[in-house]
């Protein structure tokens, strides 16, 4: 159909807000929360974010009709009140598939989180979720390898995962952090991790790094005989000196490597994880800036959706938050994204900030991890809140222990082992905590003095980003 | 801070993953393990290595995968019979999770002389 060219400025509703679309199967939907500037109609809110995210532009021109912008045009189909706040709203648009390159989170970031977030018409924006179709899904490779494979190259079952954070985050030598190393792993932990701002600084290149830890790493397997690995922090200044790094990771002889993708950007982390695929490596993901981009309730891209895009991008660890550490996150809304990382269909649940059903598909899942303040009081309720398939990581919590980093890592090994025996028995964990860990304590020295170091630390203060209730 | 004659030596140990830091469990609690495995809908399965083969990832099975076992009596017969057969052997039991093609538990019920 041909129509007439009438340059000027129309109204964003007028083509960009149809609440009679019935979205497709191959849409890409997004729920974003609104706050307009006051006095915009709700109605044109939601079409200009439908539009500038998609095809529109502030001003009609004529090349628009020279394609047929009724398929390509992001359409803003539903608007919904904020339980609890008047002042927001959400809007939920759909995106036809073609928008997108395949393959590519870049892009659709690009799009959906553009120059629409710096729109005048709107005093905030956020980002709440975004149900990829599983069309799309399928042109992504995802986790290079994924929960399952992960368990069994590491022959960990029917347990959660047990690691930790080396400290002091920065100022070691090589041959110190290759120390620490090898007493968390001789003590009973699975995995080790370098800190996410160890990159290679002039106190410890990153050679020399590898070359410590690797040794650490297959003393403690030799010694244990169980499988140990320690996160190899690839992250670098350019794409060239990342591959370099995880190739002398590999040569080591070294089960996993670690990346920023948020700091170290989208394109990186999608290269990095398919070069994981091709030489069989895990990789661990770290968060770093996640909390500027997700914390604001108001402003900024929900967590859920970063980790959705992660797995797209490709991880086999992403940090999720504690919910009991010292770090923010709110209980059901980290469950929410938690399956998003590990399941293959995640319903609809509002109650955990879940606004779409997602089919992932045969994509395989990630391992989320908690890490962050946490100590063996915590153990009972990180197993009940995060289930088997997760990786807890206590830094200060091994290496703080009075008796060293070994004896603290045996504290929580035995903590862990006692938390899945006792659920295994029908024990109720979070009520039972503190009988649980003190039958395990008789057995331990090690987790009693850490019980008794760490009995008076809490971290309660309030979540700032909370579920919207009423 | 400990003082330094109070300070535990924490000695490695070698131990045999899941349940490894644990003490050796009484039989009722290993009735219990299985009874936790059968309940979860899993497939009981048993292998067994000598412990000087033990880190490998491949053990010997021992007969096949009990499909559809839910009787937990017929689990533990064949543990013991596994044991009987390979004394200097580790026997494990797992449960095979046929939808996340993974092991839902996998422990050591008897630790091998050898």
């Amino acid at each position: 159909m041909s129509a007439n060219y009438q340059a000027g400025v129309k109204e964003y509703r007028e083509m960009y807000w149809t609440p009679d679309y019935v979205p497709l199967d191959t849409d890409l939907l997004a729920c974003f929360k609104c706050t307009g500037q006051p006095g915009v109609p709700r109605e044109e809110v939601a079409a200009a974010v439908a539009a500038e995210s998609s095809t529109g532009t502030w001003s009609t021109v004529w090349s628009e009709l020279l394609t047929d912008l009724e398929y390509y045009k992001g359409r803003a189909y539903r608007i919904e009140d904020v339980p609890g706040d008047s002042e927001s709203f959400y809007a939920f648009v759909a995106y036809p598939i073609d928008l997108f390159e395949e393959g590519s989170i870049v892009n659709v970031l690009t799009s959906l989180v553009g120059n629409v977030f710096g729109f005048k018409a709107l005093k905030h924006l956020r980002l709440e979720d975004i149900r990829f179709p599983i069309a799309y899904i399928k042109t992504c490779m995802g986790p290079p390898n994924g929960i399952q494979v992960e368990r069994d190259r590491l022959n960990k079952y029917g347990r959660p995962l047990l690691g930790c954070t080396i400290k002091p985050k920065l100022g070691l030598s090589a041959k110190n952090y290759g120390r620490a190393v090898y007493e968390c792993l001789r003590g009973g932990l699975d995995l080790t991790k370098d800190d996410e701002n160890v990159n290679s600084q002039p106190f410890m290149r990153w050679q020399n790094r590898f070359e410590f830890v690797a040794e650490a790493v297959l003393k403690a397997q030799d010694e244990t005989g169980e499988r140990k690995g320690h996160y190899l922090n690839v992250t670098a200044p350019d794409a060239e000196q990342m591959f370099e790094r995880a190739e002398f990771a590999k040569e080591l002889g070294m089960p996993i490597i670690m990346h920023d993708f948020l700091t170290g950007g989208f394109t990186a982390n999608t290269s990095l994880a398919k070069w994981c695929r091709k030489n069989s490596m895990l990789l661990h993901i770290h968060r770093a800036m996640h909390a500027v981009i997700d914390r604001h309730p108001k402003h900024g891209i929900h967590f859920r959706v970063l980790a959705k895009c992660l797995r797209l991008s490709g991880g086999d660890h992403l940090h999720s938050g504690t919910v009991v550490g010292k770090l923010e996150g709110d209980r059901a809304s980290t469950l929410g994204f938690v399956d998003q990382l590990r399941e293959s269909f995640v319903p609809e649940d509002r109650s955990r900030g879940v606004f779409f059903d997602q089919d992932w598909g045969s994509m395989p899942g990630v391992f989320p991890v908690a890490s962050g303040g946490i100590h063996v009081w915590h153990m009972p309720a990180l197993v009940t809140i995060f289930g088997d398939d997760s990786c807890l990581q206590f830094g200060g919590g091994t290496q703080g222990h009075p008796w060293g980093n070994a004896a603290g890592a045996a504290a929580n090994r035995v903590a862990l082992e006692a938390c899945v025996k006792a659920r295994n028995q029908g024990r109720e964990l979070e009520k039972e905590a503190r009988d649980i860990l003190t039958e395990a304590a008789a057995n331990s020295p090690e987790l009693a003095m850490a019980m008794d170091t760490w009995k008076e630390i809490k971290f309660e203060f309030e979540t700032v980003d909370k579920l919207d209730v009423a | 801070m400990a003082s330094m004659y109070e300070m535990g030596d924490y000695q490695t140990a070698h131990t045999l993953e899941t349940f490894g830091f644990l003490p050796p469990m009484t039989q009722d609690e290993i009735h219990e393990q299985i009874v936790y495995l059968l309940a979860q809908g899993w497939t009981p399965a048993i292998e067994h290595e000598h412990p000087s083969k033990a880190t490998n990832h491949y053990w010997t099975m021992w007969k096949l995968p009990f499909f559809g076992e839910t009787n937990l009596g017929n689990v533990i017969n064949e543990l013991e019979a596994c044991h009987r057969a390979y004394p200097d052997h580790h026997v494990r039991l797992l449960g095979y999770d046929n939808y996340t093609q993974s092991q839902g538990l996998a422990f050591v019920v008897f630790e091998g002389r050898g």
